[in-house]
């Protein structure tokens, strides 16, 4: 009974539980990664008592991996003795936190997961609730296995209607975050639901739970079906019968429409996420750096389209461009298909795959004055470099068309035939 | 007397404390330059039990724990705002830094005031305006972690079922 987040917390919780409600809860798994494991190991000395389960614990490498300066090295060197001294062998470093937990498996329909991440909502397109929480409850966890969360109060975004070419996931929830503002939905769960969102590949899904971050939610969740159990038996290590939750009798705090008809591109101007305009209003400005990757949009059908784009082409003389694939799996996808190729040939730099340039630690930093078109979640001032630099988002495919061009561009003249 | 010190809204991390200052996390080190690019006076004349008044989504930006590490080490008594972004909010708690939402008392409370706060019952009073308000009381589990002086100690003495017993 109740909302997709009551649905999930009441079956972990052996009883019928409401929005309001404080518990305290067993998660399945725990992820922390190279920024946030060295404060979540420090709490963990100082609470002194051993971890509950090696089991639930997941770390991976990401953020800045291989180390890019002495610090870095140093950190991951702490973590890497940690694990070894724990025996934490759930460890990976071929990929970007969230897409690496999915491929490898661990996200799956009514589970519970906690990360070291603010984007660990991803993990809500496949029913499951994910969260961010800070490095303290991390280390809590690890010897807990538990955490604690109040209840959600849950609002429903209905999205409807058939979007245009050339119009994608990542411009829907531009729209959507335009409309809410960063606290549209804090405290929060968000569900995702109505025919747009059932028509929605995986992939293009994905982008909804991971962005739900930047409207201030908790948690943000697709209810399954079908299509989500097959993305997970065919391109996830994921097996054995899901639990196929769904909304029963829910009472929404609050139901919010969108028709997608009308939406085309859309760009998140410097320097909010909710600073959000139709991409002609900023069409023709100038761009220093195209960076296409991250767990938003670095998947390989954000790929491919950017190939489509780019093929026989060349990205501007003075727009660096940057792709950045999310995960290993991704990167060989891409190279077998040719997609690495036509981005070489285009003039592109590939990346190490991982978070890349997003958090301006480990390639493609933006000096003073200069401005970057990226496909990331978020802009805040100085996340890619230099506090003076500015950063737009937008998908993929407007991403190619403003590297071609060297300036902000629709990507709808390379698309609609 | 217990002053009032108020911030406008959407006060991100970075404004509570800037990040080139995150290189400690002792709470007396952090203190002396938290809100120091905003309200410089604050982290020298500040007293024991002052109480922060802020506006809606209270903490947002990063999810670093620096922030409310930082206003707990300034020895202010709490946070009154309107409302918190969401992991501030959790790390306030976590590091037992108590805050209460109450956008009525945040209206009429003005820089200076003389406010009293009773915890556990959630009531705000302006002695200044002789006007009282009634915040949603603390559930008891953040209270015993307050007590304790954040989760972490709690968990020194306790087993995690024991928060909600």
């Amino acid at each position: 009974m109740g909302t997709l987040v009551e649905e999930i917390f009441s079956r972990k919780a052996g009883k019928l539980v409401r929005a309001g409600e404080i518990m305290l809860l067993d998660v399945d798994y725990i992820m922390s990664h190279d920024n946030t494991s060295p404060l979540a190991i420090k709490a963990f000395r100082e609470i002194g008592k051993p971890i509950m389960d090696t089991n639930k614990i997941v770390i991976h490498f990401d953020h800045a991996y291989p180390a890019p300066n002495l610090m870095a090295a140093e950190a991951q060197k702490r973590i890497v003795d940690f694990m070894k001294e724990q025996n934490i062998t759930q460890f990976y470093h071929q990929g970007i936190c969230h897409q690496v937990l999915i491929e490898e498996g661990y996200i799956q329909p009514g589970r519970v997961l906690i990360g070291g991440d603010s984007h660990s909502n991803t993990y809500g397109a496949f029913g499951a609730f994910g969260t961010g929480l800070g490095s303290t409850e991390i280390g809590v966890a690890w010897s807990t296995g538990k955490a604690w969360f109040r209840v959600p109060e849950t609002i429903l975004i209905n999205i409807n209607g058939k979007a245009k070419p050339g119009v994608f996931a990542k411009d829907v929830m531009l729209y959507i975050a335009g409309i809410m503002g960063m606290d549209g939905a804090t405290y929060k769960s968000v569900e995702f639901a109505g025919s747009y969102i059932d028509a929605l590949p995986m992939h293009e899904r994905i982008i909804f739970p991971n962005m739900s971050t930047e409207i201030g939610a908790k948690c943000g969740l697709i209810a399954p079906d079908e299509k989500m159990v097959q993305f997970l038996e065919t391109e996830t290590k994921a097996r054995g019968s899901f639990e196929m939750i769904k909304p029963v009798d829910p009472k929404y705090e609050k139901i919010i429409e969108i028709d997608v008809t009308n939406i085309g591109p859309q760009v998140a101007c410097h320097p909010d996420v909710d600073h959000v305009q139709a991409l002609e209003q900023v069409q023709g400005l100038p761009i220093d750096e195209v960076f296409i990757g991250t767990c938003t949009n670095g998947r390989y059908e954000d790929l491919e389209i950017a190939a489509q784009i780019l093929k026989g082409k060349k990205v501007s003389a003075f727009t660096r461009t940057i792709i950045t694939p999310a995960s290993v799996q991704i990167y060989d996808k891409a190279m077998k298909n040719g997609l690495i190729q036509i981005f070489h040939d285009a003039g592109c730099t590939i990346g190490v795959v991982g978070c890349g340039a997003c958090i301006g630690r480990h390639g493609g930093l933006l000096g003073p004055g200069e401005r970057a078109f990226t496909t990331m979640n978020r802009n805040f001032i100085g996340r890619m470099g230099s506090p003076q630099a500015e950063i737009y988002l937008g998908s993929p495919a407007a991403a190619a068309a403003t590297a071609i061009a060297g300036k902000i561009t629709d990507p709808r003249i390379y698309l609609e035939a | 007397m217990s002053k009032a010190w108020k911030f406008e809204d959407n006060l991100n991390t970075d404004e509570i404390i800037p990040a080139r200052y995150n290189i400690t996390i002792i709470p007396s080190e952090l203190a002396k330059n938290v809100f120091c690019e905003i309200k410089p006076d604050y982290a020298k004349t500040v007293q024991p039990g002052d109480v922060i008044v802020g506006g809606q989504n209270f903490g947002c930006g990063s999810s670093r724990e620096h922030a409310p590490i930082a206003i707990k080490g300034s020895g202010a008594k709490c946070i009154i705002a309107s409302s918190y972004a969401r992991i501030f909010f959790r790390n306030a708690i976590n590091i037992g830094l108590p805050i209460l939402e109450c956008p009525q008392a945040v209206a009429d409370i003005k820089e200076g005031d003389d406010i009293e706060v009773n915890l556990a019952s959630g009531e705000i009073s302006n002695r200044t305006s002789g006007h009282t308000y009634q915040a949603q009381p603390l559930p008891d589990f953040v209270l015993k972690i307050a007590d304790a002086g954040g989760i972490i100690n709690f968990l020194k003495e306790h087993d995690i079922q024991d928060l909600l017993a």
